[in-house]
Order: C-alpha cells, then sequence, then structure tokens
C-alpha cells in the first residue's frame, strides 16, 4: 500500500489506517464524515465533487467566514472534512466518468450518498466499479436503503430523524416534540459506516474479496430505538416524551444556575446517592421529610423536590457545583452550551480539538474521534480543503498522469 | 445492480466470524458488543453470578419486572452468549485470564481504574495476549479531570453540549426520553474495536481503546461547533425551529401538527427544497386550499440564506394550516408521490408499521420461549455482499452458556462448576 505524501517517514507506519485510499462521491454529512474518521486515521481520501456542483454544505450552509458566503469558507463544510485531498470532477462531462473510474481504479474504499439509483445511472454502480477493481469495499449510504418502496424518495438527515422516533421522543409531555437540532441520525449512520468500512476491508485483506454495503440511515439508527420498537411489541404501548424525568429514579432533572440561561443536570438513582446529595446541600431542613429518604417517595413528590432544589442550585455557577457535587459522588453535570465547548476541561484533557489554520477562514477546531488508541492515535494535521486544492497533486503525482493529460482534462472542464 | 450481490449473501457467516468477544460492559456500553456479534464475532457477555444490574432496567416484558424479562436488556444483548462470573474472587478472575488467553476483543465499561485495582487492567492483560484488543468505555474517559466522575445520561447528554441543542428556549433544556449517550458510546466503542482490529491486521499487535461517551455524543452536535468556532455565535435550542440555515438569522418551522400527531416539513433552500416547496403548493392548490402568500413565492429565486423573518411568517401561515388537516400516513403518501421533502413525526408504533422496512426484510423474528413470546427486533445495521449482519441469537438467559465454555471450552467438569456456583464464582 502506498504511504501517504505528507505522512510520518518512510516505511513507518504509526496511523491505524496509514495506506488506504478512499475516494468519496458523496457531499454533506452521512457519507464525507466516515471519510474524515478515515483520514483522521491516516488514509488518504479524495473528496470529489465539481465546479458545477460542489458539496451542498459549501454551496448553502452556514456558518461563513464573516458571515460572508463562498465556496471555500463555510464551517460546516470544513467540520466534516478535515484531513482531506479535494479534487473536482465533472460526471456529466465528457470523459468524467472515465477519469472518476481512473480514480476508482486506485482506491480501496469508494464512499457514495447519493438518491438511490444516482451511481448506476452515472456509469458507476458497484458492477462497473469491480471492473475496474474486482476487490473494491463500496459504501452506499442513503436515508432508506437501496431497494425498496421509498429506497428513490429523496431526503435530509434531520427530517429522517423524525422518521425514526427520535423526535417523538424528545420535549416534555405537555407540549409539541423537539428538533434533536441537525441531521441526528447522519451522524449515527456515520458511525455505522465506519464499522462498516472497516469490516469490509478487513475481510478483503483476508480473502481478497470486495464487498458492496447498502446502509440506510434509517435502520442505522433504529438500532438507537430498540428497546422502544420492543415495548410496542411487548407490551402495546408507544413510548412518550417524558422531559427530563425517568421512570423510577428522582429527582431526575435540569435545574437553573447563576446567569443568564446556565443548567445543571443532577440525577439520584439510589437512597445512598439522595443522602449524598443532602450532605452536599448542607442538610436543609426540607430534605429531612421521611418521604424523601425512600425513591418511591421522592417519585411521588418529585415536583415538590425539584422547586427546592431548583432554588438551591441557582445560588451556584453551573460549573463550580459540578465540581462540588460530583467530587462528593453526586451524579451531576453543567449543561455546556455551545460556547463552552471548546474550553470544557475534559475534552482539552481528550485533545478533542486540533486548531488549525485554514487559508480562508482562519484558525479552525476540528474535532477528532471519540475513541483514543494507545498505540495508533488519531492525528488532525491538515484543515478542510479547498474546492479542488489537490487536483494537480491528486492526478498527476497520485494517479500518475502526464501534465499533458491532466491539462486537456482541465482545459475541456473535466476537472 | 447493486443489489443483487447483497441478496446472494450466505446466511451463516459475516464479517468477524472467528473472533471472540469478550463483553465486560455495562448499560453504558451494551450496544458495542452487539454491534461486533451481529456482524458474526462470537460475543460473550460476562455477568456477575445472578445477573447484572442492567437486567433490571425497565420497561419489562408484561410489566413484570425480572432479570430475565428487562425489554432494555434484551434490545442490546441479542448475538451474544452469556456467562456469569465473579471477578471479585481469585478463581473468578483466573477464568477470566483463561478467557482472555484466546479472545480477539475484550469491551469493558466498570469505573476507570476499578480493573486495574482487581489486577486486570490492560497492563496485565496485554501479558497474557498481546493481540488483544481493549475497549474501556467510561462517561468521561479513562483519564482527566472528570475521569472519576460517575454520571448517567443525563449528566452526559449535559457535559457533551447536546443536551444545550434540544428543547424549547422557554423552558429548560431536554433529553430524548430513550438515554442516547449510551447508545453513542456504545456505537463508539465498536468504532474503536474495529479501528484496531483493521490496524492489527497490519502488525498482529492489540491496542487500549479509550471511549468517552461525553466524547461520543457530541458528534450529534454538528455543525453547531462551526458556529462558534467561526462567527463566536452560541447556538441556541429552538425547538420546533431550525436556525442557522440563513445569515439573516430568520429561523425555518419543522415540526407541523396534523391531524393525527405532528409533521417534520421545512420551507427549504436548494434544489431539493425548491422541488418540494412547488410540490406543495400544488398539491394545496388541487385540494382547493388557498395557498395564500406561499402561492406568490418564485421558488425559482426563493434564496433560503438572505430570507427575512416575516417572509418566512407569511409563507409558513397557509402552510401550517393546509398540514394541519393531513394525517401522518396521507402526508407521507403525498410526500412519496410528489418527491417531496418531509416525514411524520414517527411513533414505535408508525415504524413497526412502515412498509419500507417490511419490504427491506429488516425485521428479525426472535423466539423467547420462556416469555413465551416472539419479538420483532430491528435486524442489521447494514446490508453487506460478503456475510450476513444481524440478530445471530437471542439476548442469553442468567448464565445460559456456563456450561458450553467452562465445561466445552475450558475443560472444567460438570462437578467443578456446580462447585464454582456454591461458591459463588459463576
Amino acid at each position: 500500500m502506498t504511504s501517504r505524501g505528507d505522512g510520518a517517514g518512510a516505511g513507518v507506519s504509526d496511523e491505524a489506517c496509514e495506506g488506504v485510499k478512499v475516494v468519496e462521491f458523496a457531499a454533506y454529512a452521512a457519507g464525507p464524515v466516515v471519510g474524515k474518521h478515515l483520514a483522521d486515521l491516516g488514509a488518504t481520501v479524495v473528496h470529489v465533487e465539481s465546479w458545477g456542483r460542489p458539496d451542498g454544505f459549501r454551496a448553502h450552509y452556514p456558518p461563513y467566514a464573516d458571515n460572508t458566503p463562498g465556496l471555500d469558507r463555510s464551517g460546516t463544510f470544513a467540520v466534516c472534512n478535515d484531513s482531506k485531498y479535494s479534487v473536482t470532477i465533472d460526471l456529466k462531462a465528457d470523459g468524467g466518468v472515465e477519469v472518476a473510474k481512473q480514480a476508482v481504479a486506485w482506491a480501496d474504499v469508494v464512499i457514495e450518498n447519493f438518491t438511490p439509483g444516482t451511481v448506476g445511472r452515472l456509469g458507476l454502480g458497484y458492477e462497473e466499479l469491480t471492473e475496474v477493481n474486482p476487490s473494491l469495499v463500496m459504501l452506499s449510504s442513503c436515508n432508506q436503503g437501496q431497494t425498496g418502496p421509498h429506497a428513490k424518495h429523496p431526503g435530509f438527515g434531520s427530517q429522517l430523524t423524525s422518521l425514526a422516533g427520535f423526535t417523538h421522543l424528545t420535549g416534555y409531555p405537555d407540549a409539541n416534540p423537539c428538533l434533536l437540532y441537525g441531521p441526528y441520525i447522519d451522524f449515527i449512520g456515520v458511525g455505522f459506516g465506519l464499522i462498516a468500512v472497516l469490516a469490509a476491508l478487513d475481510h478483503c485483506r483476508r480473502t481478497g474479496e470486495g464487498t458492496y454495503i447498502d446502509l440506510a440511515q434509517y435502520e442505522a439508527g433504529l438500532q438507537f430505538m430498540a428497546p422502544s420498537l420492543l415495548e410496542f411489541e411487548a407490551n402495546g404501548r408507544a413510548m412518550e416524551r417524558a422531559g427530563n424525568r425517568h421512570p423510577t429514579a428522582a429527582p431526575h432533572g435540569v435545574y437553573p444556575c447563576r446567569g443568564e440561561d446556565r443548567w445543571i443536570a443532577i440525577s439520584v438513582s439510589s437512597d445512598d446517592e439522595w443522602r449524598t446529595l443532602v450532605e452536599s446541600m448542607g442538610n436543609p431542613e426540607w430534605a429531612e421529610d421521611e418521604t424523601f429518604q425512600h425513591e418511591a417517595g421522592r417519585k411521588a413528590k418529585e415536583d415538590e423536590i425539584d422547586s427546592h432544589l431548583a432554588r438551591w442550585t441557582a445560588e451556584f455557577s453551573s460549573g463550580e457545583l459540578m465540581e462540588q457535587l460530583a467530587e462528593a459522588g453526586v451524579r451531576a453535570g453543567t449543561v455546556n452550551r455551545v460556547q463552552d465547548i471548546h474550553s470544557d476541561p475534559q475534552y482539552v484533557h481528550r485533545g478533542v480539538w486540533s486548531p488549525l489554520e485554514h487559508p480562508e477562514m482562519g484558525v479552525l477546531n476540528f474535532m477528532g474521534p471519540p475513541y483514543s488508541l494507545s498505540e495508533t492515535p488519531a492525528r488532525i494535521e491538515r484543515p478542510s480543503p479547498c474546492l479542488g486544492e489537490h487536483n494537480e497533486e491528486f492526478f498527476v503525482e497520485i494517479l500518475g498522469m502526464s501534465r499533458g493529460e491532466y491539462e486537456s482534462l482541465v482545459d475541456s472542464g473535466v476537472c | 445492480m447493486s443489489t443483487d450481490a447483497v441478496d446472494k449473501v450466505d446466511p451463516m457467516t459475516g464479517m468477524l466470524t472467528g473472533y471472540r468477544v469478550l463483553d465486560l460492559t455495562t448499560e453504558l456500553a451494551y450496544l458495542g458488543g452487539k454491534i461486533l456479534g451481529d456482524l458474526g464475532a462470537d460475543v460473550i457477555k460476562v455477568e456477575p453470578p445472578g445477573g447484572e444490574a442492567g437486567r433490571m432496567i425497565g420497561p419489562f416484558c408484561g410489566d413484570v419486572p425480572d432479570p430475565e424479562r428487562s425489554l432494555y436488556w434484551l434490545a442490546y444483548n441479542t448475538s451474544k452468549r452469556g456467562l456469569t462470573l465473579s471477578l471479585g474472587t481469585v478463581r473468578g478472575r483466573e477464568l477470566l485470564k483463561e478467557l482472555v488467553s484466546t479472545a480477539d476483543f475484550l469491551v469493558e465499561s466498570f469505573s476507570p481504574g476499578q480493573l486495574e485495582e482487581m489486577g486486570l487492567g490492560w497492563e496485565e492483560l496485554k501479558l497474557i495476549n498481546p493481540k488483544l484488543i481493549m475497549v474501556s468505555v467510561s462517561p468521561y474517559g479513562q483519564t482527566g479531570p472528570y475521569r472519576n466522575y460517575s454520571a448517567s445520561d443525563l449528566e452526559i447528554m449535559a457535559t457533551s453540549g447536546l443536551l444545550s441543542l434540544l428543547g424549547s428556549p422557554d423552558r429548560p433544556p431536554v433529553r430524548t426520553s430513550l438515554p442516547q449517550s449510551y447508545l453513542w458510546a456504545g456505537m463508539s466503542s465498536a468504532m474503536g474495536a474495529m479501528v484496531a482490529h483493521f490496524r492489527r491486521g497490519m502488525d498482529g499487535r492489540g491496542q487500549h481503546v479509550d471511549v468517552s461517551a461525553q466524547a461520543s455524543t457530541l458528534w450529534a452536535t454538528i455543525p453547531a461547533p462551526a458556529f462558534w468556532d467561526v462567527l463566536r455565535q452560541d447556538v441556541v435550542r429552538d425547538g420546533e425551529f431550525v436556525t442557522g440555515r440563513s445569515i439573516t438569522g430568520a429561523k425555518m418551522r419543522a415540526v407541523y401538527k396534523c391531524q393525527d400527531g405532528y409533521l417534520n416539513f421545512i420551507i427549504y433552500g436548494g434544489a431539493a427544497g425548491r422541488g418540494t416547496n412547488r410540490a406543495l403548493v400544488e398539491w394545496m392548490r388541487e385540494e382547493g386550499f388557498d395557498p395564500g402568500y406561499a402561492g406568490e413565492v418564485d421558488w425559482e429565486s426563493f434564496d433560503i440564506t438572505t430570507v427575512t423573518q416575516d417572509e418566512m411568517d407569511r409563507i409558513e401561515g397557509p402552510v401550517a394550516e393546509f398540514l394541519s388537516r393531513q394525517t401522518k400516513q396521507e402526508f407521507l403518501t403525498q410526500a412519496l408521490e410528489r418527491r417531496m421533502l418531509g416525514y411524520p413525526v414517527s411513533t414505535a408504533e408508525d415504524i413497526l408499521a412502515d412498509e419500507q422496512l417490511d419490504a427491506r426484510g429488516f425485521w428479525q423474528e426472535v423466539e423467547y420461549p420462556e416469555l413465551e413470546q416472539t419479538f420483532r427486533h430491528p435486524g442489521g445495521f447494514a446490508k453487506f455482499s460478503s456475510g450476513f449482519c444481524g440478530v445471530r441469537r437471542p439476548a442469553p438467559r442468567i448464565g445460559e452458556h456456563n456450561s458450553d465454555v467452562y465445561h466445552g471450552e475450558l475443560g472444567l467438569s460438570l462437578d467443578e462448576i456446580e462447585t464454582l456456583a456454591e461458591n459463588g464464582v459463576v
């Protein structure tokens, strides 16, 4: 396997996916973020777009640097694509598909997340691609799967999150359901997509056999819904949203702290934990009520406990209170706001953020994986690429085209 | 078509057939072992004698609390076999080490430091089996300022940053009632395991993987961190609205009331959004409904990035009125036919009746003879052309495979096993 152009010294392979070659015909989150994981692990990942149809995250997704739209200015594109190469191929131009197939012949893995049927129509379906690369691993990630009556329905992750049941379970019982912020289910598809690709690469290494993977983000997402589905199967009951409450534990909620829109999560799951909380509060009189000493009693008077607790927590800053309670053994967690997460001490300790200078956007903090590897840690050393930034490097130096060939592709509008 | 390859899969083999996983997790990370099991690995759930605490997480089959009836436990322990083993005993630790010597993976979610105290930490286990991949899952990670803090789903959601993005601005942030952070952590544990496994294929060496539930859940906040990074803009929860799609600050309603529940529909930009908006107006007109201002907008030039809140409100008024007359099923039918973006806000009942999942053979019936029940479990997370992925066996009963493993594999006599049981070792 080839080594990465800018990687460690020749012959020294100290990243988990060093030498793996990936081509993405993919946009937005569900496909490209799988590639981001692989790139952070040392794989050479080529994100294919075209000048006419750049990744939708570049084209119409804020935040833009200085609030000024531009193809190389979207923070949303940036966080999904660091450590990659950006290459342009117009798949609809004459000769575009042939160039794409050259890239596929070079690659170990293809990732695509077009609406089902699209890559087949373009002549880039799995069967066609195995003609140029018989041991190819190909991940097709889409909303509802490659087959079935709803396969070709277009959709975005934020809405699929509702179809898969998450939205219904988020919010207060007396109010409308709430969104899970962004394309929540896409990132579930990302995790399963990475697992699938690595399993297929390992299989290929052992058997020489390639693999086609049909990943429906809907089905991947439902793995996170399994207990509610079994609950309906077994008891004929659909789970309902319950605010922050727990079926048995009490107290179990989010309480106000000092400052505007500042909160702390506290939960008590045993009578011992309740005693610890009461001691941490300095044994206030209200908490000595005999009924509060047992879970069932606390559950029955949860509203009352919540209002006492909320009056107490409001005196503290959420960070200080978290430390005080958690050190004492109470389950307590500050509600980190978006402005807090880059400085959260635990995230900082784990090296979650890698600050890198982006040529158009200044310093950006790129997010590292949730798993830390003792021997082959992920490294984030390159920012997200500008559109077409690596065309010449990829086509000439990596694919081995002559400069003349490459220039004629540029002239004819293919690259 | 690409999908022919998927149809020819041999139902017995999986991508990880032949590998062994020891699963010492709590509810924090059940899903990780299940994923490896669904891929074909021989996953052995190791529980304390009498069964682990997670078996008492509700809901329960028939609402009867019992360690063999937890639906939460059943949901995330299929595709595993089950052993009981007390790590608090010398003999128990010896037996675990014997199992470790032939295992390919060990996934655990003890509090950081607990296994080391028992002499079963990574430094010890790697001497027994240098090829081992050990995955340790905890709320915050094996090291760092929060390492010793205990946390349940609510605290992990809070510290991850995700909780701040969920709920209405006029009420406290709110979690998803079905705990999600444990599933993010479980999935991350399988991701880390597979990365290390792929790497092991190059040099034959194992490693230790440290998974943080907090850092796992952080991934669900994308792209919010970019708003702070790029614009120093603090994204705040907005309940039923999508924010951050315009540079004017205009927000789009995404949750609409309908006859029998709610719909997720958004007036959107881009090619797909324009098509959706046009199709909706057409549908309104066909039903004899006056689209009002939504009918006057030129969708060809409509730009979601620069739209004003006033314009959004004028569009959404008639849309809300029209959608309130639909049912979830009618909306889904129309969305599919007209290729509009949008879906119902489904309940478990809706999902189990979805024709698409049926057509793809997603559900897998699993029989539980002791419960006299058969449940449809969610099937595989993906379809592979070179191996089956999905539920391979029901979740194990307490100690169900003690004899198979201790007698059949480790060669203990049945009498010895009985003595171990009497002494609380298994």
